[in-house]
């Protein structure tokens, strides 16, 4: 099948920097075709299951580097599918952050205050709304009682969640059964196709090419809905403005892959990609503790072993966001829920005799997997990732029909990055293993090296063209009409996790882009109603493939 | 029957049969092998069919050269790495799967593929393993679904305040 085709703006990716342009540029009178490359899966695809070639690996891809591993969504929704949907802003520091080179990092135009209203618009359009105490599940409850018994804080986290329709399952990484997650497949996405947007779903971009009117030819395959391996087909589109959204893993090696037909790209593209300073800690909780020394019991009389009850992270503690701390030392430590397999293969055995990570002891552990706690660490990480040359196709060589493949993306943590994840294990140490509560161990790097599921700036804005590939209106610097509006442009990690932020940056990029658009001809105005809020993720729409 | 023996290593489990060979019998339970590894590996959705043969060789090829190392002679009756006792296993893929070892990426996707399948049973239907008696979900202590396959907690929090929250927290709820 070859298609060849012409629309005013065509948006690569339907996570949060695709899907927010794609509805407000759509209300605003452009035509919109957005590329995805995985599938439009939606209600009761999302199962509870893990059986390889359920929702569990479908939506997902697990993208190995050389030192870092990114997991991420692969369907139209993008991470908002598949993700945990807690919603914090970044606190005010965080834009203040210099990194290593002693320079802002953030464009002087993008400030916690500057952005409040951009988060506002998410926050209404989403919904996100706070969790009260009763919200909070057994092991948000534990985490947050044991900071209360280390004389620390916690919060209940925002989250973009209907509590009304929550089971608390704990399925949410498969996608969301009861439409009771706030992906975007309830709000944003059904309001850009009510609008006239096409989303094509498994069309997985290669790269972007010039067009004689000064437009851009964006170049896909199609590829199998099973076997995402197998290129059912390939076509171009012709669009007067191109976004970029397909992920902080995926966008730089799209630009890379185009450099042949579109020249130099700055040189900010694919380097100072952070992992947000991600790092897990496995707890194994002893249970009459959590009963004796904090006071815990549920209804039928156990103190805790609820791993497997709730709805990911709903506690956090905030202690350490602290603008007089300095730069990588600042964290925050959020309680999570991972499911087994992606939730159990790093975790190690505290004291082990022999090895962590598998055998006999690692057994043990796991038949104590209820009475597991995980803490989630969001540090300052020193923007270290670097992509090598763009594979052949895709993001990645993809080794099985869905889920895993192999990237160019090289990371090795410096001295900062790794002090700052010392000080943050120890600082869960601290907490978690008073007397007697639990004990700790981080996840290992040794097996696969680190890993992250909230992949930054690869692409990212600054005022600066020399560390920043973007201007500060998301723009690709030498490319005019060419935009990045998803995690990949966010300049360096956020202490906090990301979504919200990637969100409201997206927000914010669409008036400028709308200007771009109309300089080029398109008739197009920016519309700031939010997006209508369906409530079902099943919607009927010609798909256009 | 290598390759069993090397999900055993990873999540050990009882002897399937007096005089298994393959399952040491290190631990009490099911372990990776009674859970499916081998369905996993085979799996069209794995992607790791192909490789199967010439990973099976290269374990055993590592087997005879650390039994060369450490002066071990092995039974020729079963494949060398089935020869191993399982401290002997447990030593040997703790080499492999180093960070420093050449080839460690393979058998860390062959450790993962097997821990997968005692505590997720990535082969089947969950719920139809759950129903089965699935070992390894079992032991993890995987809550089973509602009838119609769901999993659903109506039991989830304890339901009062249990910390201070951040002075700093916005009326949003949010860090400053
Ligand atoms: C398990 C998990 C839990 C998470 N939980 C949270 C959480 O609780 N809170 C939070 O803030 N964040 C969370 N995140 C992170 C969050 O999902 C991401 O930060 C966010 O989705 C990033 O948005 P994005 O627009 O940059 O990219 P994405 O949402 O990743 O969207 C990119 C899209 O582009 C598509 N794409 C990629 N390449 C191509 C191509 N070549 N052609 C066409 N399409 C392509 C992808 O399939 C994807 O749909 C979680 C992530 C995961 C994986």
């Amino acid at each position: 099948m070859t298609t060849t085709d012409s629309t005013d703006v065509v948006i690569i990716g339907s996570g949060f920097g695709g899907s927010i342009p794609a509805y407000r540029l759509a209300a605003g009178g452009a035509r919109v075709v957005v590329l995805e490359r995985g599938p439009w899966l939606s209600g009761e695809d999302f199962d509870h299951d893990f059986k390889f070639g359920s929702s569990s690996s479908r939506a997902f891809e697990f993208t190995m580097g050389d030192g870092m591993n990114v997991l991420g969504g692969n369907c139209v929704g993008g991470g908002s599918v598949v993700y945990f949907a807690a919603m914090p802003r970044a606190p005010r520091f965080t834009f203040e952050r210099q990194g290593s080179i002693g320079k802002r990092l953030w464009p002087s135009a993008v400030h916690r205050a500057a952005l409040d209203p951009w988060y506002d618009a998410v926050a209404e359009s989403l919904p996100i709304t706070q969790n009260d105490w009763p919200d909070v599940t057994y092991s948000g409850g534990l985490w947050a009682a044991a900071c209360n018994h280390a004389g620390r804080t916690a919060n209940p986290v925002p989250a973009a969640i209907d509590k009304s329709k929550c089971t608390n399952c704990n399925w949410m990484m498969s996608g969301c059964r009861f439409d009771a997650k706030r992906s975007l497949l309830l709000n944003y996405i059904p309001a850009a196709v009510e609008h006239g947007a096409q989303i094509r779903p498994l069309h997985e971009v290669q790269y972007i090419s010039r067009t004689p009117d000064n437009g851009y030819r964006v170049h896909f395959n199609t590829v199998d809905e099973v076997d995402y391996r197998e290129v059912t087909g390939s076509g171009t589109i012709d669009a007067k403005i191109v976004i970029v959204a397909a992920g902080a893993v995926a966008t730089p090696v799209i630009l890379q892959r185009s450099e042949e037909a579109l020249g130099a790209m700055p040189s900010a593209v694919g380097r100072h990609f952070s992992g947000n300073g991600e790092r897990l800690n496995t707890a194994i909780v002893n249970e009459d503790k959590v009963r004796e020394v904090l006071g815990l019991s549920r209804p039928d009389g156990k103190a805790y072993e609820a791993y497997q009850i709730g709805k990911g992270p709903v506690a956090a503690s905030w202690d350490k966001l602290d603008g007089n701390l300095p730069e990588f030392s600042r964290h925050s430590l959020e309680q999570l829920y991972f499911p087994p397999g992606f939730g159990t293969i790093l975790a190690q055995v505290p004291d082990a005799t022999g090895p962590s990570w598998f055998g006999l002891e690692k057994k043990e552990i796991l038949r104590r997997w209820q009475s597991w706690l995980t803490i989630f660490i969001m540090s300052e990480d020193d923007n270290e990732g670097v992509f090598g040359p763009p594979p052949p196709t895709g993001n990645g060589d993809r080794i099985s029909q869905q889920l895993l493949s192999r990237g160019a993306l090289r990371y090795r943590p410096t001295e900062n990055t790794l002090a700052g994840w010392e000080r943050a294990d120890a600082d869960v140490r601290d907490i978690l293993e008073r007397d007697g509560l639990s004990r700790v161990m981080p996840w290992t790097n040794d097996p696969i090296g680190a890993y992250t599921v909230h992949p930054l700036s690869s692409c990212r804005i600054g005022d600066d063209p020399e560390t920043s590939a973007l201007d500060d209106r998301h723009e690709l610097r030498g490319h005019p009409g060419i935009f990045v509006t998803d995690g990949s442009s966010v300049p360096a990690g956020l202490t906090v996790n990301p979504a919200f932020t990637i969100a409201a940056l997206a927000e914010r990029a669409v008036p400028g882009i709308v200007e771009a658009a109309a300089a080029r001809g398109v008739p197009v105005r920016y519309v700031d109603r939010p997006p209508a809020h369906a409530t079902s993720s099943r919607i009927r729409i010609p798909l256009g493939v | 029957m290598t390759l069993e023996a090397f999900a055993d290593t990873i999540i050990p489990g009882e002897r399937r049969w007096p005089g298994d060979r393959a399952v040491a019998g290190a631990a009490t339970g099911g372990g990776a092998v009674a859970s499916g590894a081998l369905d996993l590996l085979v799996s069209v959705e794995g992607g790791m069919a192909g490789m199967l043969d010439t990973l099976a060789v290269g374990l055993d090829d590592q087997a005879t050269e650390y039994a060369r190392r450490t002066g071990l002679t092995l039974d020729p009756a079963v494949p060398p790495f089935v020869a191993l006792s399982f401290a002997d296993r447990t030593a040997l893929t703790s080499e492999l799967v180093a960070p420093a070892h050449p080839e460690q990426e393979l058998w860390v996707a062959l450790a993962m593929f097997s821990v997968m399948a005692w505590d997720t049973g990535a082969a089947e239907h969950t719920v139809d393993a759950l129903a089965a008696g699935h070992p390894g979900l079992v032991q993890i202590g995987f809550t089973p679904p509602d009838a119609d396959g769901l999993w659903r907690f109506p039991n989830f929090s304890y339901g009062r305040v249990l910390a201070k929250s951040h002075p700093d927290t916005t009326p949003t709820g949010d860090p400053a």
